[in-house]
C-alpha cells in the first residue's frame, strides 16, 4: 500500500536509534509484520534500498517476520488462525469474522556495528 | 574494531503518526468536538454527501461544522464546502495517497474549532491507505456507492473493517443499474460484523436522517463520556 511512507517512518525510528556515534552503521533491521498489516514485501524491500540510501542503514538487510492473522468468528464466537482475510472460518465454516490482531507493524530491533 | 550488537527497538512503525493522532485526538476532547473521518474511493459522492450532510445539519440546528478536506491536487472540494457556509481547509497531499496525523493536526490549527461541534475530515479518496493511519478521529466512515459493484468491501476489505458504519449512497440509481442493494450489506457484514449500515441518497435526501441521528446519537455519547470523566 505504502510502503515508501512506511519506510520513511522506519527510516526515522533507526536514525534515532542508531545515532550514538559509537555505531557507524546498521547491518540489519527486523520487522514483525502481520498478515492483515495490508504491506506488500517486494514493495517494502524496493522502498527500503531507495528510502535508506544516505542513512547508517543504507544497504542493511531488511528482515521481515510474519506474524499470523487471527479472527474472531460471528458464527461460532472462536478466535481462529487465518491464512488471508477473506479466509472462511477453520472450525464452523462461517463467513463473517473480525480480525483481531494480524496487523502489527512493528519495528523489533537492530543489528549495528 | 567495533563489534556487531544488536539493539532492541519494539516500536511500532506507525508510532509517530499514532503520536500525533493522539496528540489531536485530545484536543477534540477537550472542546467537545465529535470528528468523523469520511473514507472512500474517488468518485463516491463523498463531497456532495458532505455537502448535503451540513445543509441538513445545519437545517436540524445541530451545531457548528467545520471540514478538513483531503486531495492529491485542486482546492475545488474545500471551495464546494464553503459554499454551504462552513469553514474548510484544504490539505493537498501532491504524491501522498493518504491524509496522516499531522496533516490534521496543521489543518485543525487553521479551523479554530468551536466547542461542541463536528469536525468531518474528508479522506483522499483511495480504499487502501486511509485504512491504517489514525487521525484522531472518533469514527471512520466509509463511503460506498451502489454503482461500484457488490464486491468493493471483499476487494478491499480493510477499510470496511476499519470503518464504525458504511453509508451506501446513490440509492436512488439503484433502479438503473441491476443492483442487489442487500448483497451490499451482506459483503459489508462479511468483512465487518459490527458495522452499521445506512441506505443514503445525496440527491433525493433518502437516509439523512437516519444518518444525521447516528452522528447525533455518538456525538453526545462521546461528549458524555467526557463530562462524566470530568467529575
Amino acid at each position: 500500500m505504502h510502503e515508501m511512507s512506511l519506510c520513511e517512518g522506519i527510516r526515522r525510528v533507526v536514525e534515532q536509534a542508531a545515532a550514538a556515534p559509537d555505531i557507524s552503521r546498521v547491518t540489519r533491521v527486523r520487522l514483525t509484520v502481520g498478515r492483515f498489516a495490508g504491506v506488500e514485501k517486494p514493495a517494502m524491500h524496493f522502498a527500503w534500498d531507495v528510502v535508506m540510501r544516505g542513512s547508517k542503514a543504507e544497504g542493511a538487510t531488511l528482515e521481515i517476520i510474519d506474524q499470523p492473522g487471527r479472527a474472531l468468528c460471528y458464527d461460532c464466537m472462536t478466535e481462529v488462525e487465518i491464512e488471508n482475510r477473506l479466509d472462511p472460518c477453520p472450525d464452523c465454516g462461517g463467513g463473517k469474522l473480525l480480525p483481531q490482531g494480524g496487523d502489527e507493524l512493528q519495528i523489533k530491533d537492530m543489528e549495528v556495528i | 574494531m567495533s563489534q556487531e550488537r544488536l539493539i532492541e527497538i519494539e516500536t511500532g512503525i506507525l508510532s509517530q503518526n499514532d503520536r500525533y493522532a493522539a496528540g489531536n485526538r485530545a484536543r477534540l476532547a477537550a472542546q467537545g468536538v465529535y470528528a468523523v473521518n469520511l473514507v472512500s474511493s474517488p468518485g463516491s459522492g463523498k463531497t456532495t454527501l458532505l455537502c448535503a450532510t451540513i445543509r441538513a445539519m445545519a437545517d436540524a440546528q445541530m451545531g457548528d461544522v467545520a471540514v478538513i478536506e483531503g486531495d492529491q491536487q485542486t482546492t475545488n472540494d474545500a471551495d464546494r464546502i464553503r459554499e454551504t457556509g462552513a469553514p474548510a481547509v484544504q490539505v493537498n497531499t501532491g504524491k501522498g495517497c493518504h491524509l496522516d496525523g499531522h496533516m490534521v493536526g496543521h489543518a485543525m490549527e487553521h479551523l479554530h474549532l468551536h466547542d461542541n461541534s463536528t469536525l468531518f475530515i474528508e479522506n483522499v479518496g483511495n480504499l487502501v491507505c486511509p485504512a491504517a493511519f489514525d487521525l484522531g478521529e472518533d469514527a471512520k466512515v466509509a463511503i460506498l456507492s451502489v454503482t461500484e459493484g457488490e464486491d468493493k468491501p471483499l476487494k478491499y476489505p480493510d477499510m470496511f473493517t476499519a470503518a464504525r458504519i458504511a453509508l451506501l449512497n446513490k440509492v436512488d440509481l439503484a433502479p438503473h443499474c441491476d443492483v442487489d442493494l442487500d448483497l451490499y450489506e451482506t459483503n459489508l457484514k462479511r468483512v465487518n460484523p459490527l458495522i452499521e449500515v445506512i441506505r443514503v441518497s445525496a440527491r433525493t435526501g433518502e437516509g439523512l436522517p437516519e444518518w444525521l441521528d447516528w452522528l447525533a446519537r455518538n456525538a453526545t455519547a462521546k461528549r458524555g463520556t467526557a463530562e462524566k470523566a470530568a467529575e
